[in-house]
């Protein structure tokens, strides 16, 4: 028991002592969380026009002038044909083209209707719509203020109901994501990396040797990591809550035993790499191209799980993370008990057991 | 009891006639702090050409410490120091072109063979293809490895890497050879050996410059120093040594010195 | 001179006598590709709904009818208590709960006006955006529908009609993986770039060998070449594996010239392998040089438009961004890639990127001693 004890001791020095490990283990999820925070954001601001204009009468104008009053919009050019149209693309500022046809204030009235060409860069899809879709917003208001007094018999007026995030702030998916990344960083990644190490540099073998048994070792090795994973979701979650107001609507208890879970998920998982990598770049490498990047785009993250093909769908079941996010968004945002999430929480279970056994096995394979 | 092959540079008094020219390695004044702890504390000595001179001391006594500093690896907080006739502090790059250098760990390329290993130094040093292929076929026949030269490093028993560590290091025929520790973990026997390739390098006009822990490998040397916690507390011949401390062997005379 | 040609010799040969690296050369593109791209998307396929008739009326039954014809609405549930559909929400069994409540029909009727609720999961706000956008329209365009079904007026159409026609070029489908696979690979070129090799020469410090070459007469470029050009060229060759299968897959077409992206790629590589370097020299174990580049790139793939517009980031982000590798050549690679841009299109970005490239290669070199 006191091997155990000083040799615990002195894996929590080997981190403990090094600064620069440090700052980032704490540094990492904060700028991830300040970033996400301020910096992602989907809205558009400031967007880059060009107007093709081929009337210039006073309703083209009048729209024009809606359009870049409304803070959406900046005006980069006003152009005096389709052929500039290619080359202003090209130079990437300019992200939609806004035609209005010849006659437009007198076809609107004669005719009844009048044309509007958006163009869009469809090389960003996403902005592309917003942008297209901001536009069209903003001439049709146009064109129902001209006539405000004529209203729709047997209006259907919806209201919405935002559920569990009124505000629909980003924070809400966010946070919960931030928290599955940097524990599986840290768990998975820094514990096989550690354990890896020893053996690159051949005191693996001195630790075999001495009194401690493997168990002992691996216990001693994953315990600092635990703890630092603890500080750190408890950081994340108080982040949430103080910067970004994210509740912990459920029991914050509940949600501390089902990190604590997630963590030593994740910790044997780092262990069955250490089993399996020879040496510290294979098991960065494996633990960067098979954990991290699928954690983040896999597990609903980000990207929400349903837009994705059948296929991705079936394999992002493996991901450990998507069922830790369901289970925090359900604690945090729902409010939900261990009810709603006990399906998810037994494969958590299930999932840290498969890896325990999977690295005995191995383990003891490569000792014999 | 061992019997030393004895090289031809020194006479039987532990003479060098290389003194005549001058001395290879001067080192005055020699200082290394590392922060507030000191681990060369003014240093003062020369090595000839030609000669087996042994730096002697306990773990962390300082020894690698200013072996380093010789090679270029580490710059002395303070002192004037010479190697080959280049000054540490200007012309270092020079030094490193009249140096060959084994460290502990025999730093080998695990992952390569050995006529990669050999191609890899000799490129660096300007040995011409030819030339090296012939030195190589030679000296693998010479060490009785000619099947190992396509194997890689990682592969070979521990004895043979040092073999390989210090053919290495004096593929291009340096002036001088620095050795830290280089029989760690093999046994006497082949430690011996070992010891008979350094006479022959020094037979060859290599001076060697040896850090060692093993006492009794100070009589293998031509002159010791040994140090103790970072001051050169004895510097002699073994022989003159042993007479002055009325000792039987080196160890009694450093037990004396490090007490 | 030649001393450059063996150690990069000795580079390559490690490098590829790695039994993992091969795989992982050739399996990580194809990886990403395959299911990166294809996961990374917010284009919705399914919404999951659950109504709550309680009016059980003509209009309230053709409403739901309208929904259900629209192929990606998928009406999981339909019950007559508004719980059970809370229930589902918290379940995550449905998207939106449509409520319809009692009298609806006759309200509408009666009073011209009718209410209706929508009950949506906001927690991941930009979908929830979306339903309730694809929602209203839908309910909107039943409410005309039912106006000029019951009233016998045609259509309800406003006085004056701005006929708005929308065209997407560069990208007609808005296939948002022709957006995302330049970022992909951008990802997979920075990850060579900066991590392998900045561990690849921490590597060599942990273990010792790199003292044996500090006491050679190689010189501190030589060295650097030597641990920079390899992955450099890696690097290169595994994003032209990448946009290989991105074509094979998904008919990513490449517009501009291939000279030019490859070109630009070199320079950014430039950018990425200075700083990996530079972070090999301030830090001594492996395990730092992972979690300091890791965290780098971690900020620098954020904020440099890969998943998210720049444009969208606040001024001051903006501003930090002149500093972000990443950020120009994304910018470049998808012009080059999607629209065609020349090389004087982007020539502003090409200057930046140039200049980045020096400053960390710089400070890399001046930051390696071969002496301590």
């Amino acid at each position: 028991m006191k091997q155990l004890k000083s040799f615990i001791k002195k894996e929590f020095f080997h981190i403990f002592r090094d600064p620069r490990t440090m700052l980032i283990l704490f540094g990492i999820p904060i700028a991830q969380l300040l970033i996400f925070g301020t910096v992602i954001k989907s809205e558009i601001r400031d967007v880059h026009i060009a107007i093709y204009d081929q009337s210039k009468d006073e309703t083209t104008m009048q729209i024009t002038n809606k359009l870049l009053s409304s803070g959406y919009f900046l005006l980069d050019e006003n152009l005096g044909s389709t052929e500039g149209i290619e080359d202003i693309f090209k130079k990437g500022k300019v992200k939609e083209v806004v035609v209005f046809e010849s006659n437009f204030g007198e076809k609107l009235i004669r005719e009844g209707s009048a044309h509007v060409q958006l163009i869009a860069d469809a090389s960003d899809p996403n902005m592309a719509r917003l942008v297209t879709s901001y536009t069209t917003g903003i001439i049709n208001d146009y064109i129902r203020k001209l006539h405000p007094n004529l209203e729709m018999p047997m209006q259907i007026q919806p209201e919405v109901r935002m559920y569990f995030n009124e505000e629909m702030k980003s924070a809400y998916m966010f946070v919960p994501g931030t928290m599955a990344l940097i524990l599986m960083l840290i768990s998975a990644m820094m514990t096989s990396i550690s354990i890896t190490r020893e053996k690159e540099m051949g005191t693996m073998e001195i630790l075999l040797v001495s009194p401690l048994k493997p168990g002992q070792i691996i216990v001693g090795k994953v315990l600092p990591y635990l703890i630092l994973s603890i500080i750190n979701a408890f950081v994340i979650v108080l982040i949430g809550r103080f910067v970004f107001g994210v509740p912990v609507t459920g029991s914050f208890i509940l949600l501390m035993l089902e990190t604590i879970l997630f963590i030593l998920m994740a910790l044997c998982l780092g262990i069955l790499i250490s089993t399996v990598a020879k040496n510290q770049m294979v098991a960065m490498f494996f633990s960067m191209i098979a954990l991290m990047l699928p954690t983040i785009i896999l597990s609903g993250f980000i990207f929400p799980i349903e837009n994705m093909p059948e296929i991705l769908q079936w394999l992002s079941h493996i991901m450990p993370a998507r069922w830790f996010i369901s289970i925090i968004r359900g604690i945090m945002l729902k409010g939900t008990g261990l009810l709603f999430v006990w399906k998810e929480t037994l494969i958590l279970i299930g999932m840290t057991l498969f890896f325990v056994v999977a690295s005995v096995k191995k383990f003891k394979i490569r000792l014999e | 009891m061992n019997t030393k092959v004895k090289h031809n540079n020194l006479s039987p008094t532990g003479e060098n006639p290389g003194r005549e020219t001058g001395p290879i390695i001067t080192v005055e004044n020699l200082v290394k702090k590392f922060g507030s702890f000191t681990a060369n504390d003014n240093l003062t000595f020369d090595v000839y050409r030609g000669e087996i001179f042994g730096f002697l001391g306990a773990n962390g006594a300082g020894k690698t410490t200013a072996l380093r500093i010789l090679c270029g690896l580490s710059t002395p907080t303070s002192g004037e120091v010479k190697v080959a006739g280049f000054d540490i502090y200007r012309e270092t790059e020079k030094i490193k072109k009249n140096i060959g250098y084994m460290s502990q760990k025999f730093s080998l390329y695990e992952d390569l063979t050995v006529a990669e290993n050999i191609q890899l130094y000799a490129g660096i040093y300007g040995i011409s293809p030819k030339k090296r292929k012939a030195k190589m076929t030679e000296l693998l026949k010479k060490l009785e490895l000619e099947g190992a030269k396509n194997k890689l490093i990682a592969g070979l028993p521990l004895g043979w890497k040092q073999k390989l560590a210090f053919s290495v290091a004096v593929f291009h025929e340096p002036k001088i050879v620095f050795l830290d520790e280089p029989t760690g973990g093999v046994d006497p026997i082949t430690r011996r050996r070992f010891w008979d390739m350094i006479y022959e390098a020094a037979s060859n006009g290599i001076t060697v410059f040896v850090t060692t822990h093993y006492m009794d490998e100070a009589e293998y040397c031509d002159r010791v120093s040994i140090m103790d916690a970072g001051k050169i507390e004895a510097l002699d011949t073994p022989a003159k040594l042993k007479e002055q401390y009325n000792a039987k062997n080196m160890d009694e005379v450093f037990i004396q010195i490090a007490r | 001179m030649k001393t450059i040609l063996y150690i990069l010799q000795k580079e390559f040969r490690q490098i590829f006598r790695n039994r993992t690296m091969l795989p992982m050369i050739f399996g990580v593109p194809l990886l990403q590709m395959l299911i990166l791209v294809f996961a990374a998307t917010f284009e919705m396929k399914q919404i999951d709904m659950v109504v709550v008739d309680k009016d059980l009326s003509a209009a309230s039954r053709e409403l739901v009818a309208k929904f259900e014809g629209v192929p990606f609405y998928h009406i999981a549930e339909a019950v007559q208590d508004e719980t059970i559909g809370e229930k589902m929400l918290l379940n995550d069994k449905a998207d939106v709960v449509l409520v319809i409540p009692v009298n609806f029909e006759r309200n509408l009727v009666r009073n011209d006006k009718a209410q209706l609720q929508l009950l949506v999961n906001a927690i991941d706000g930009n979908t929830a955006q979306l339903i309730f956008a694809y929602s209203s329209r839908i309910i909107s365009s039943f409410n005309q529908n039912l106006v000029a079904e019951w009233k016998g007026i045609p259509e309800f159409t406003p006085p004056a009609l701005v006929k708005i026609a929308e065209s997407y070029w560069y990208n007609s489908e808005l296939d948002y993986k022709w957006y995302m696979a330049p970022g992909i690979l951008a990802i997979l070129v920075t990850i060579i770039g900066m991590f392998m090799s900045g561990m690849n020469l921490v590597r060599e410090k942990e273990i010792g060998t790199i003292e044996q070459l500090n006491v050679t007469p190689v010189k501190k470029y030589q060295f650097i070449i030597g641990k920079l050009v390899p992955f450099w060229v890696i690097a290169l060759f595994d994003l032209a594996f990448g946009l290989f299968i991105a074509w094979l897959v998904f008919d990513l077409p490449i517009v501009g010239s291939l000279w030019l992206l490859f070109g630009m790629a070199g320079v950014y590589l430039i950018s990425v392998l200075g700083l990996g370097l530079f972070i090999s020299t301030i830090t001594e174990t492996q395990q730092q040089v992972m979690f300091v580049s890791f965290f780098f790139m971690m900020i620098f793939i954020l904020m440099g438009g890969i998943f998210t517009p720049v444009e969208s980031m606040p001024h001051w982000a903006q501003m930090v961004d002149r500093l972000n590798p990443i950020f120009y050549f994304m910018k470049i690679m998808r012009m080059l890639i999607l629209k065609g841009s020349g090389f004087f299109d982007f020539i502003e970005e090409f200057v930046s990127l140039s200049v980045l490239g020096l400053f960390f290669l710089s400070l890399a070199i001046w930051r390696y001693r071969k002496t301590a």
